[in-house]
């Protein structure tokens, strides 16, 4: 009861800040895109409360950053006017889940530009590109678990359920996929495609790529599980009763799975994004200017804006909540399977 | 990076080669006897005197390659040899201009076809060996022997002959052009004089091309140059000790070079140089990237940083204009319809904005550029040809006068269409090492996105990059940069000429393609029989105009040379021509002589 309790919150916290990425156009102020050229490597401007004159306002408030005089990258706060911060404001077009139109975005300033966590080196807003940059990475990571678990469940089931040479054969396969140095054998696909790839192209060969390379732990865990559930007293009797391998795989079988494959889930996800970050990082992954969470690390390979830019370490923190909450949920279902383990064991024994 | 040193060591490769030549013809001249004589004409270097003594430690980037002038080709290679050889006539990094230097004296015949040069008396070279003119015989036979395929060989073909070279006396050498060269005497400029005594056996054996390496003993190899060879750790650095037998002395006669020994460290990256200056590991930085310029600016602490001015690096953006016949596909066909309309091109041009290029991928350190002639090259500018502003209203209007259009999507942005009614969509191909060119690249991306063009950036490693668009020619557009060797435009005259390997558009070609290409070709080689600098002017802001018209190369920014040294360097006076801080290594000292100062 308590294990589903744990659940339940991260799943709650997990959805809470999934829907703040997939409404990315809603909360970002700006169009990841815009070049606002004026202000390269803008610092994140400070939410103020009490103005220059010292007067205190009920609405946070924002100075504009102007460029020192001469200077390229030294900014300070013009305070003549604060531009306080206004909600539901109408800005540039969006398209939530990549349909829905709109054009209110959560908060912006009217007459000014806001930066929260500053803009990168062609003065793109860095939380607007935060935003836009998690739905292409967590979807990478989402669609990449799926495909992995996909084909772990049908390989793990099939090598479990008919035993024989054919279990050898998959599980040497599997064997032979945990050893392969996955990292390297991306970039020698990637360097197999062809040179000018759409983003959306990009996208999904990432999200194939990653999907394929990583189905083996599962499949050996799937066939673990299946190899026991074949023994049982009531697959035993179902097939005594006439069931087809199918039905027995489908309705007694697989279901024993799940709790391995939802546990499985949590802790794919966290590192498929972590995947795609990688790959983007080293510009083998989504190509500029749309942004993912790898993209946005990727100028930190510059010492001078490692050195000059602590702004620009930013989407490395943004990560920590969701990668906590996922393997968080990872911890407490797999407690759950573990008591629902002891608790079949224990009334099976009773009957 | 790569494309430009690779493109500019092309270039560069010519005038060493035609330096080696006629050192090789000195060598030949030495048949004769050596005059005995102990007087030295010493050149007598104006400027601030020195103190004698001390090391100087700096970065290369990675490992030369070789220290052998007839086969180096490599920029890390060219930047030990230029310190260890020397030249005939050498171009001032500092004022663009010639002045003797192994040579003291030349004179042009007056049909402008014979060079008559005089050696200095009492030449060494750094193992002690005297130089004539049969030095200067061999180098240059040497240089355009077909057999060694030394890179400088193509320089000295003037007028499609090979110079030959002449031996008068045993200090006196002419050289005999076929035709007329503009500035003949700028050839001279880094072509090393080789040590006969040390190259004819293997040059017999035709074992040239193994000799020279780095692991070379120090007593077997030997040059003209402030610096000969001591010591070499591999993967590690280069250590070169004072040549005490080097041709020039200060104001107040002290023999030059001041320092006793000149460190190259190989760093592999610029990243790594920054922080090894930064550390005080080494005493000077030089092509610095204008990003950790301005972190080093930021917390000088005994260092100073300077900003020698624009450099003459050139970036540019071009389409594919080559014409392959009917093997191109449908594809390409109909983008090279869009190529091939000056429109088009012109309205590329108007968009982009150099100002944002400066600003966010320079830092303000660098200029703005409409041609070929980069800011840094002083005297050869054309100061009439228009720069307009970006303007989008401008680019707009010349896309609707050559028939494309616009269509807007659901969400306000618009598409731009060609006269077919099909969207246009293009990539850019960038080189994945340069960090500078990749950020033009997506400026230039969203400039274009406000026309409604879609635009792809590419990045690529440097080689495929060069083999795309030189060899296979299959890209729609390309941003390349290349950094002229000298600051007279001849040296890219494989970038005018149709017939140029670096004619990028539409490289190599056998005729003209356009009116316009073969009316460049004839002023190029107008000016070249042209022997003053005045005629060439003329000529050549013609070709500029003419360029800037067609805007088959749309010009985009030139870079700063950007440097810096230790406070206790003296004489350092970086220059926007290559090597930017060596050019004067003689004259570099260590102003609180700590050093070892044993001389």
């Amino acid at each position: 009861m308590k294990a589903r309790r744990t659940i339940g919150k991260w799943l709650v916290t997990l959805a809470v800040l999934h829907g703040i990425v997939v409404c990315a156009g809603f909360f970002a102020p700006y169009d990841p895109g815009e070049q606002d050229r004026k202000s390269p490597y803008l610092p994140p401007m400070r939410l103020h409360l009490l103005d220059s004159r010292g007067n205190l306002h009920a609405r946070p408030f924002v100075y504009s950053l102007k460029l020192r005089d001469g200077s390229y990258g030294q900014y300070e706060e013009d305070t003549a006017e604060p531009h306080p911060l206004k909600f539901f404001l109408r800005g540039s077009h969006y398209r939530l889940l990549g349909f829905l139109p709109g054009q209110t975005h959560f908060f912006a300033a009217e007459n000014a530009r806001i930066y929260l966590l500053g803009t990168d080196a062609y003065g793109r807003d860095q939380l607007s590109r935060l935003l836009f940059g998690g739905q292409v990475s967590l979807l990478a990571g989402l669609l990449g678990a799926g495909i992995t678990l996909l084909i772990g469940l049908c390989i793990g089931a099939v090598a479990g359920y008919y035993r024989g040479w054919t279990d050898s054969l998959l599980m040497r396969l599997a064997e032979l996929f945990l050893a392969l140095p996955w990292l390297y054998l991306l970039f020698a696909i990637r360097a197999f495609l062809p040179l000018a790839v759409s983003p959306l192209k990009a996208f999904f060969l990432i999200i194939a790529v990653i999907g394929m390379v990583g189905w083996a732990r599962p499949a050996r865990l799937v066939r673990g599980v299946v190899l026991s559930a074949k023994e049982r007293d009531f697959v035993r009797a179902a097939r005594g009763f006439g069931a087809t391998n199918a039905y027995l795989l489908r309705r007694h079988i697989l279901p024993e799975t799940s709790s391995v494959l939802l546990t499985q889930a949590a802790i794919l996800i966290p590192q498929y994004v972590l995947a795609e970050m990688t790959l983007s990082f080293l510009g083998l992954g989504v190509p500029e200017p749309v942004p993912s969470w790898g993209n946005l690390l990727s100028s930190l390979q510059q010492y001078s804006v490692l050195v000059s830019y602590w702004w620009m370490y930013l989407p490395a923190l943004a990560m920590a909540p969701f990668f906590l909450g996922y393997l968080g949920l990872a911890g407490s279902l797999q407690e759950r399977g573990e008591a629902y383990k002891i608790e079949t064991r224990s009334l099976g024994n009773l009957a | 990076m790569k494309n430009r040193r690779a493109i500019s060591y092309s270039r560069w490769v010519l005038p060493s080669l035609l330096l080696s030549l006629f050192v090789f013809l000195g060598h030949i001249a030495v048949a004769f006897p050596p005059q005995k004589s102990t007087r030295e004409e010493l050149l007598v270097l104006p400027g601030e005197v020195g103190r004698p003594g001390g090391r100087l430690v700096v970065s290369l980037r990675g490992e030369p390659k070789t220290l052998n002038p007839l086969i180096a080709a490599d920029a890390r290679s060219r930047e030990v040899i230029g310190v260890m050889q020397a030249d005939l006539i050498h171009i001032n990094r500092a004022t663009q201009l010639t002045e003797p230097a192994l040579a003291k004296s030349w004179k042009i015949s007056p049909d402008g076809l014979a060079y008559t040069l005089v050696l200095r008396h009492g030449l060494k070279f750094s193992d002690g060996q005297p130089l004539d003119a049969d030095d200067v015989l061999f180098t240059f036979r040497l240089y355009l022997d077909e057999n060694v395929h030394a890179p400088q060989r193509d320089l000295l073909i003037v007028g499609g002959k090979p110079i030959t070279v002449r031996k008068v006396d045993a200090r006196t050498v002419v050289f005999q052009l076929a035709k007329t060269y503009g500035v003949g005497e700028r050839l001279f400029d880094g072509l090393a004089i080789l040590p006969r005594h040390l190259l004819e056996k293997p040059y017999k054996e035709g074992k040239l091309g193994q000799i020279g390496s780095l692991a070379t003993a120090a007593d077997q190899w030997a040059g003209l140059g402030p610096f000969r060879l001591k010591d070499y750790v591999a993967g590690q650095r280069l250590v070169l000790q004072r040549n005490p037998y080097y041709w020039k002395s200060d104001a107040k006669g002290n023999r030059l070079p001041y320092v006793d020994e000149l460190v190259f460290l190989f760093v592999p990256n610029a990243d790594a140089q920054v922080l090894k200056f930064q550390s005080g590991e080494t005493d000077m930085i030089s092509q610095l990237g204008a990003e950790n310029f301005s972190v080093l600016s930021r917390q000088q602490r005994g260092y100073t940083m300077t900003d020698a001015g624009p450099g003459l690096e050139y970036n540019f953006l071009f389409f594919n204009l080559n014409d392959a016949g009917e093997k191109t596909s449908p594809e390409m066909q109909r983008k090279q319809k869009w190529f091939r309309e000056v429109k088009f091109r012109q309205a590329v041009s108007a968009a982009v904005d150099r100002e944002a290029i400066v600003r966010l991928v320079y830092q303000g350190r660098g200029a703005a550029l409409w041609s070929l002639v980069a800011p840094g090259n002083r005297r050869w500018g054309n100061e009439r040809l228009p720069r307009p502003p970006r303007s989008l209203d401008r680019a707009r209007t010349l896309l609707k006068e050559a028939g494309f259009s616009w269509t807007t999507g659901p969400n306000g942005e618009s598409t731009l269409l060609d006269s077919d009614g099909k969207p246009v969509e293009l990539s850019i191909l960038t080189s994945s090492s340069n960090a500078d060119r990749a950020k033009m690249a997506a400026l230039i991306q969203d400039d274009l996105k406000q026309l409604g063009m879609r635009v792809q950036v590419v990045p690529l490693e440097s080689r495929s990059l060069l083999d795309r668009v030189t060899q296979s020619r299959d890209y729609d557009a390309c941003i390349m940069g290349i950094a002229s060797y000298d600051a007279d435009p001849n040296s890219d005259i494989s970038v005018w000429l149709s017939s140029g390997g670096l004619h990028l558009w539409n490289p190599s070609q056998a005729h003209p393609a356009t009116p316009w290409e073969a009316e460049i070709d004839r002023l190029i080689e107008e000016q070249m029989s042209a022997r003053t600098f005045e005629p060439r002017k003329k000529l050549y802001d013609r070709a500029q105009q003419i360029l800037a018209e067609n805007q088959p190369m749309i010009f985009l920014a030139s870079p700063d040379i950007l440097a810096g040294a230790k406070n206790s360097i003296g004489n350092f006076h970086p220059a926007v021509l290559e090597p930017y801080v060596l050019w004067n290594v003689e004259q570099l000292y260590l102003k609180n002589g700590t050093g070892n100062a044993t001389r």
